[in-house]
């Protein structure tokens, strides 16, 4: 049996948690005190391994088989939302300090399919307040893969592409019982953070459980102002097992309970006083299947959402509103795999059944009025049935890869009330309906000697969303709009080409990444100046709409240098762009973002300065209540050190971020509130062998 | 097999009795209470004749009510049927005496129930009230009476009828017509009359009732696809489409249009001006 500990503090140099903090940590170093082997604290660099073919991005949370957990990233322990962000793909849209939202391709929700090990989730919230990835936390993943465009469509029907969080997992190794515990704070929003995991594996069966814990007060932005109801709560537990029914078998099953309270949204009008989901599902796997099919994996699932959005901190309301709303949804999937010759065939089946309901209370300010009341969304039920195959076919020196997707999805308006609803706007409105779905896509990878050429082409489509469909007066606070929708939308359907050249010389790798989205029945929110504003103080109504089409552009230079074996230096610069049929500017499409890092890393020290930016934000559109973002540049830098303690190792890292407490805010930050300002952080962290 | 058999008969049985009753439609009527659905809202003496007065409403209202009513022969014990039937409400107040709107008396398909509505512009009080009177006919004999009955404001205190002077001079009785109202597209009607004199209440026809429904508690706005009324000459209505868009309070703005398109009463709602002078009130 091994043991394994390590606790990650971390608190502002000047933060009054400091000498609480010290003390704490003399305490472990007193208490963990025994034998040492000199461990090499390296820092992992977000690994970006491109597999053959698909132009995927992985980004890692946690490597399993190092003691330190998350210290992958530069700051350990930092929220999923931060991972993600410092990604080269993913942009997150925030309106608070949780609960970011995911945005691939300068596309969100809507056009992306965000999936944990492959399950279908749908947030419960009408505003987008709560993303899947809010669902979950570091502590349980292990892995983020991000695929771009139709590359995605194995997870589901999308258009920008597909985010699938993949949950750690002890997978039959055995390493016996290995336990962890960590620790953090931080001084700009009071954060403490307590995590830990206890897990056993041995070759027939492994058990994980892990639980962390988050709290935070309000954040202060550059310049010291403190950015009002940012504060959030949260707890996350998660169990997985499996269990080797023979050689050949697995018997694997997952469980998820994640609940936050008290969430500060400082963008929007209104609170949450509860998000709550609970994820589970058991698949089987079995590595030979019929005749030579292989890989046999399949997977039932379900998991269910809660999600009670409120106005009850805040002073100043026009009107006192609760907005709760549900999300549950079943699922399966099953897959096998099968190679023959110079193909590989993944043969994929599944569906999911989704129940989505919101409702609304108005509570008027005369007492003697009764409670005004609406369903926002009319219990639709969706369920989807699709078949994915896509062949790999290796070639001298290329490789080939076609793949396509069927679905057949249904939607249904369960609810009489909130059919009635819908039919005041659109009269002749039947309660269920059928869509077809499909997708097609072929991607080249070819070798040049040292050059690397990735080209494809695909077209997908997919249904509206439930609130794109029938979301029956949803208030944006960031356009100012009360939003209606139309169940008779079209799908919308893109076509997508990328390319992407790169060089990985000896010393140095440049890739040069271009895709382009032609997406036709873009569907977007339009003025319908003859509606009556619902929500006291918003601009128009919107109905979603079917423009013609819409052009978006993303363009990447990721360039890698090594200058000596310890100097790393990295960059990256984007340019993004989204108009529509009539040149007019999309909305939460980047200005030129760039990032740029040096590190330095030698046996037991290691340190990075990281600049990150964006050029000001020429294109923005106010009819989507844009403005412009100004240019920023933000510095932050961190220095890790591990020390020999007798035989175990503590591992420190101290950092600041945002170091000259810029006052900023990015074109995705909704309403424009400011990011955090001037941050120290420091890890502590005791690993025992 | 003895349960079965006996479940059998059992069953034939009840069958036979169900469809005797179904057939001896006339002796239930004696038994049974044709209004018994509905609230005895009062009944009263005159001439050995008892008058019940039946509505679906649990008081006489102001605004429209649907009344039936029947007659019993107290020395037979047996209700009058087909009897020629009319009457008059009327107001008594302190000053002057006037009528409210009102249909003819008709028979209903039990000939011993007669039915009519009524459209009381306002409550009685301490020192005024209605007086509802009853003139029938029953084998060549003409009979009055005459019942004071308590009008009441609406429980829920909402407004459902508009009394108003016309910009052609002319007072107009506006009353909507009883609905439960749903979160959807409604039938919504009223019915306008035309105050001729004290007694004469004549319906108007071919006018137009413009509606513009308005939540005052949420910001007053309005809802899309709502029809305004206009003159139904079968049901003797002004009928259109009010659109509720959630649970609440709702003020329904009027504004009445002659047949020459001219307002005579009403105004638009806009930023500065937040109710018509003319309206319904719906809550639910």
């Amino acid at each position: 049996m091994k043991t394994e500990y390590s606790t990650g503090l971390r608190h502002s140099i000047i933060g009054a948690l400091k000498n609480k903090n010290l003390v704490f940590v003399v305490l472990l170093a007193l208490i963990f005190h025994g034998q040492s082997a000199a461990q090499e604290p390296k820092v992992d660099l977000i690994i970006d391994s491109i597999l053959p073919v698909h132009l995927e991005e992985v980004i890692v949370i946690s490597s399993y088989n190092k003691a330190l957990e998350h210290k992958s990233h530069h700051k350990p322990l930092s929220t999923l939302d931060e991972y993600l962000e410092s990604s080269k793909k993913v942009n997150m849209i925030k309106r608070g300090a949780y609960a970011w939202e995911p945005v691939l391709n300068d596309m969100s929700s809507e056009r992306l399919s965000v999936t944990i090990d492959g399950m279908r989730i749908f947030g419960a919230c009408t505003d987008k307040m709560d993303p899947i990835t809010s669902y979950v936390d570091v502590s349980n993943l292990s892995d983020v893969h991000v695929a771009s465009g139709q590359q995605g469509a194995e997870q589901g029907a999308t258009i920008g592409g597909a985010i699938d969080l993949r949950l750690e997992k002890s997978n039959f190794n055995p390493k016996g019982w290995v336990g962890s515990i960590e620790t953090g704070g931080e001084t700009n929003n009071e954060a403490q953070i307590i995590g830990g995991e206890l897990n056993y594996s041995d070759e027939a069966f492994y058990v994980d459980t892990d639980v962390i814990y988050r709290n935070a007060e309000n954040y202060t932005a550059g310049g010291g102002e403190e950015v009002a109801f940012s504060q959030f709560e949260k707890y996350n537990i998660s169990a997985n097992a499996g269990y080797k029914v023979s050689d050949d078998q697995q018997l694997l099953a997952s469980f998820i309970y994640d609940e936050a309270r008290d969430v500060g949204y400082p963008a929007l009008p209104m609170d949450v006083s509860l998000a709550q989901a609970f994820i589970g599902s058991i698949s089987w796997k079995q590595s030979n299947f019929i005749g030579d099919l292989k890989n046999w994996e399949t997977k039932l699932y379900a998991n269910s959402i809660t999600h009670i959005m409120d106005d009850s901190q805040r002073p100043d309301v026009p009107i006192r509103m609760d907005m709760p709303g549900w999300s549950d949804t079943y699922g399966y999937y099953s897959q096998a795999e099968l190679t023959l010759n110079r193909h590989k065939f993944l043969m994929k089946l599944d569906g999911f059944y989704n129940r989505s309901l919101a409702e609304m209370t108005m509570y008027p300010n005369n007492p003697n009025e009764r409670e005004m009341f609406m369903l926002t969304w009319p219990d639709v039920r969706t369920i989807n049935s699709g078949f994915y195959a896509e062949d790999e076919i290796s070639l001298k020196e290329s490789s080939l890869k076609l793949s396509t997707r069927l679905a057949v999805q249904g939607f249904n308006v369960a609810d009489e009330f909130g059919l009635n609803s819908l039919r005041i706007f659109y009269p002749e409105m039947s309660q269920r309906q059928t869509r077809f779905l499909k997708s097609v896509s072929a991607a080249y990878h070819k070798k040049f000697k040292t050059l690397h050429i990735n080209g494809g082409l695909s077209y997908g489509d997919r249904a509206p969303s439930v609130s794109e469909g029938f979301g029956f007066y949803l208030f944006n606070s960031f356009d100012n709009h009360d939003y209606i929708g139309d169940p008779d939308l079209k799908n919308e359907k893109a076509i997508e080409t990328n390319v992407k050249v790169s060089l990985p010389l000896k010393k140095v790798n440049i890739g040069l990444e271009a895709n382009y989205f032609h997406t036709m029945d873009f569907i977007i929110g339009e003025v319908n100046p003859d509606l009556s504003v619902m929500t006291i103080g918003a601009q128009g109504v919107k109905v979603y709409r079917n423009l013609e089409y819409a052009d978006l552009y993303n363009i990447s230079l990721d360039t890698k240098y090594e200058i000596t074996p310890e100097f790393l230096w990295t960059g990256l610069i984007s340019y993004h762009r989204g108009t529509d049929q009539d040149g007019r500017n999309l909305p939460f499409i980047s200005p030129i973002a760039y990032n740029s890092m040096v590190q330095y890393t030698t046996g037991s020290f290691s340190g990075s300065l990281t600049m990150r930016g964006a050029a000001d934000q020429v294109n923005f559109n106010p009819v989507f209540g844009e403005d412009r973002s100004n240019a920023y540049t933000v510095f932050s830098m961190a220095l890790g050190k591990s020390f020999p303690v007798n035989n175990d190792t503590v591992y420190v890292k101290a950092g600041v971020e945002n170091i000259f407490d810029e006052f900023y805010s990015t074109y995705s930050d909704w309403n424009n509130i400011p990011r955090m300002g001037r941050n120290f952080f420091m890890t502590v962290s005791y690993a025992i062998n | 097999m003895k349960t079965i058999k006996f479940f059998l008969v059992a069953l034939i049985l009840s069958m036979t009795f169900s469809s005797c009753s179904d057939n001896n439609d006339d002796s239930i009527i004696i038994s049974e209470n044709p209004l018994e659905d509905f609230n005895m809202l009062t009944s009263f003496k005159a001439n050995n004749h008892s008058v019940e007065i039946y509505s679906e409403q649990q008081q006489f209202s102001v605004g429209y009510n649907e009344l039936f009513f029947r007659i019993k022969d107290d020395a037979s014990d047996s209700y009058i049927k087909n009897a020629d039937v009319s009457w008059k409400p009327v107001m008594h107040m302190t000053s002057m005496m006037h009528s409210c709107p009102n249909s003819t008396v008709s028979k209903t398909n039990d000939a011993s129930v007669y039915t009519g509505y009524t459209v009381f512009q306002m409550p009685g009080n301490a020192d005024e009230y209605w007086e509802l009177t009853l003139e029938y006919t029953v084998e060549g004999q003409t009979y009055n009476a005459t019942e004071r009955i308590e009008v009441n404001a609406p429980a829920d205190g909402k407004k459902t009828v508009n009394v108003f002077m016309g910009s052609d001079d002319t007072r107009y009785v506006l009353a909507m017509m009883p609905m439960t109202p749903e979160v959807a597209v409604n039938d919504f009607s009223a019915m306008l009359f035309k105050m001729e004199n004290m007694m004469s209440f004549p319906a108007v026809e071919n006018y137009k009732v413009h509606i513009d429904p308005r939540m005052p508690g949420m910001g007053n706005h309005s809802s899309p696809n709502n029809e305004d009324l206009t003159f139904d000459t079968s049901s003797n209505m002004y009928t259109g489409k009010l659109s509720l868009t959630m649970t609440g309070y709702w003020k329904i703005n009027l504004k009445v249009e002659n047949e020459t398109e001219e307002i005579l009463k009403g105004e638009d709602i806009t930023e500065e001006n937040e109710s018509s002078s003319l309206f319904f009130e719906i809550e639910f």
